[in-house]
């Protein structure tokens, strides 16, 4: 400790060491841990009017969490959730592998260039501006209920937002480029003289990129499906602008709960819903073993 | 042999028009919509060529206060991750700490957690610690939670590059901690803290789900769009979109262009490097590990 300390002063000088020292602890202790703590208090207590606050009913209980489990609407809200986010990770997965291997490895010159600013334009939209897009496809008279009209796949226009297809696809169409940038990035590192010595060696298109390319990528695989699938959980743009009252999400139900003045419930289901993403992060580390570490390079 | 080449050429092809036609049609048809005369937002019927919705946007004064929030929003948030990111890079790139992948993991976990709890999280706290209700401030902070572990990346990873002989060779010749700081470390990492100046803005300036719980009953642009999409939809929506577009797609040949510029630069150094070293004819000297 005290080496660490003296070598902090030697590297930063008395006012440096000050500066970082500050600057981070109000970061970390003041805008990080410490609401999160206040959260999780929150949740761990129930709701009360507030000449009660300090009287003997002002007690620790699970009792929020335990609301989750007993309300069967809820719970098949929460699963949706996951379901959903799950769909959504694999999906964009599927689609943005081939991309980011072809912009990372085959393409060539100018044409990268081409093929970045193609990604950074759509990635860069507000993703309101990206639901609002399908809004306006998706809607009653849009664009594809009038395209399947004039084919005459349909005689009635259909109503995409009753169910939860709009709110998934929605959520697809705005965070898929989120798996792009990581995986882009892993590959991007990846020597292709290894491929091309597999290849020259016989190997199989499918056993190239199963023992050379998918390897070298885990760690961009892991932190493109950790964002994409926090993203999907966690997104209330999705459902507040493509659901409907029939389909109502878990985001949705934790802005309900704030909006009625049950911020101790909604701490509780946001307490859920961190720990929910804490768990798909974990499992994704252990199932593609990167290491923090491999992370922070 | 070539007519397998030819198939997978096929496919890569199709495959690229699909792919950049799925995330481009959506935006093109939202555009559209714009400048037509229809009062319903719509592609079709045509009903005519206006500058309609543009007009009717301008006259949006809600619009024009959520768009000056935003501004305040966006400049004080550059003014708090950007220093706080400076902050952690160089304790993170600077000190042989033990505990360097944890603090590590600690320091970018705002990024991996979903926006709508450092929202919450934030407009709790400051009610029950400094009975702060939700606003501006409280979105300011929260958006700067994450903001900050962004700033913090982009920072390290020109750090990483920076040749430390250069702060040695300042020491020995007697400056102080702040003249290094501000003469060598600070215009070497010129480039990285413009960019992290204009990431932290736009992060802010587009942020929906962290600021819609932290920020009670005040808007910034994007609260406001959201707000105005959840009811009845007008094309003056769609007009705002298309001037966002405008301004994104300026934005990304921008970027794109310095980048293309900076790798042309770095590979003309490396190609000068060579040359150099060849006429010299002398053993490199390894460079020092210093971060």
């Amino acid at each position: 400790m005290r080496k660490v300390w003296n070598q902090a002063k030697h590297e930063f000088g008395p006012i440096g060491l000050a500066y970082v020292l500050i600057a981070v602890s109000v970061w970390m202790l003041v805008m990080v841990v410490a609401p999160q703590l206040i959260m999780l208090d929150f949740s761990l207590h129930p709701l009360l009017f507030p000449d009660e606050i300090g009287g003997p009913k002002d007690v620790w209980t699970l009792q929020n969490y335990e609301i989750l489990f007993s309300n069967r609407l809820h719970m098949i809200i929460f699963l949706k959730t996951i379901w959903s986010s799950l769909l959504v990770t694999v999906f964009a997965l599927v689609i943005c592998y081939p991309i980011s291997y072809y912009i990372a490895k085959v393409a060539r010159g100018a044409s990268v260039g081409w093929l970045m600013v193609g990604l950074i334009i759509p990635y860069w939209i507000n993703e309101l501006l990206r639901l609002f897009a399908w809004q306006i496809i998706l809607a009653d008279s849009g664009i594809l209920n009038q395209a399947m009209l004039w084919i005459g796949i349909i005689s009635e226009p259909l109503n995409f937002r009753a169910g939860n297809g709009a709110v998934i696809l929605g959520m697809a169409y705005a965070y898929v480029l989120f798996m792009v940038f990581p995986l882009y990035n892993a590959l991007e590192s990846l020597d292709r003289n290894q491929v091309d010595a597999a290849r020259d060696l016989g190997a199989s298109w499918f056993r190239i990129h199963r023992r050379i390319v998918i390897p070298h990528a885990k760690p961009g695989i892991a932190i493109g499906c950790i964002m994409t699938f926090m993203l999907g959980a966690g997104t209330i743009a999705a459902p507040q602008l493509l659901g409907s009252p029939s389909s109502f999400w878990f985001t949705e139900l934790i802005y309900t709960n704030f909006e009625t003045a049950n911020w101790n419930l909604g701490a509780a289901y946001a307490t859920i819903l961190a720990l929910l993403c804490l768990v798909f992060m974990a499992i994704m580390l252990a199932v593609f073993r990167v290491s923090l570490k491999e992370l922070s390079r | 042999m070539i007519s397998s080449k030819k198939v997978l050429k096929i496919i890569t092809g199709s495959y690229l028009f699909l792919f950049f036609g799925y995330l481009f049609l959506p935006l093109i048809f939202m555009g559209i919509v714009a400048f037509n005369s229809s009062s319903l937002p719509q592609v079709s019927p045509w009903e005519g060529f206006t500058w309609h919705w543009f007009h009717e946007l301008s006259q949006d004064s809600r619009m024009w206060d959520a768009l000056t929030n935003s501004l305040i929003v966006g400049v004080s948030v550059v003014c708090i991750s950007v220093p706080i990111g400076l902050a952690a890079a160089l304790l993170l790139t600077r000190l042989q700490l033990k505990s360097r992948d944890l603090l590590y993991a600690l320091f970018v976990s705002p990024i991996l957690t979903p926006g709508i709890i450092l929202g919450i999280s934030t407009f709790l706290f400051w009610d029950r610690a400094f009975a702060v209700m939700g606003g501006l401030w409280t979105a300011i902070v929260a958006q700067s939670t994450f903001i900050s572990a962004y700033c913090m990346l982009l920072i390290m990873s020109r750090i990483q590059r920076f040749d430390r002989t250069q702060e040695e060779a300042a020491f020995d010749l007697g400056a102080s901690h702040q003249q290094v700081f501000f003469k060598v470390t600070l215009p070497f990492l010129k480039p990285a803290l413009f960019s992290s100046v204009a990431l932290a803005f736009m992060q802010s300036f587009e942020n929906y789900n962290t600021t819609l719980f932290a920020i009670g009953f005040e808007q910034t642009l994007p609260i406001y769009i959201g707000t105005k999409l959840r009811q009845f939809i007008s094309p003056a929506m769609n007009a705002l979109a298309v001037i966002f577009i405008v301004l994104t797609i300026l934005g990304a040949l921008i970027y794109e262009y310095r980048r293309m510029m900076e790798r042309r630069k770095e590979a003309e150094r490396k190609k000068q490097a060579k040359a150099l070293k060849k006429a010299m004819a002398v053993q490199p000297v390894p460079a020092m590990q210093g971060a």
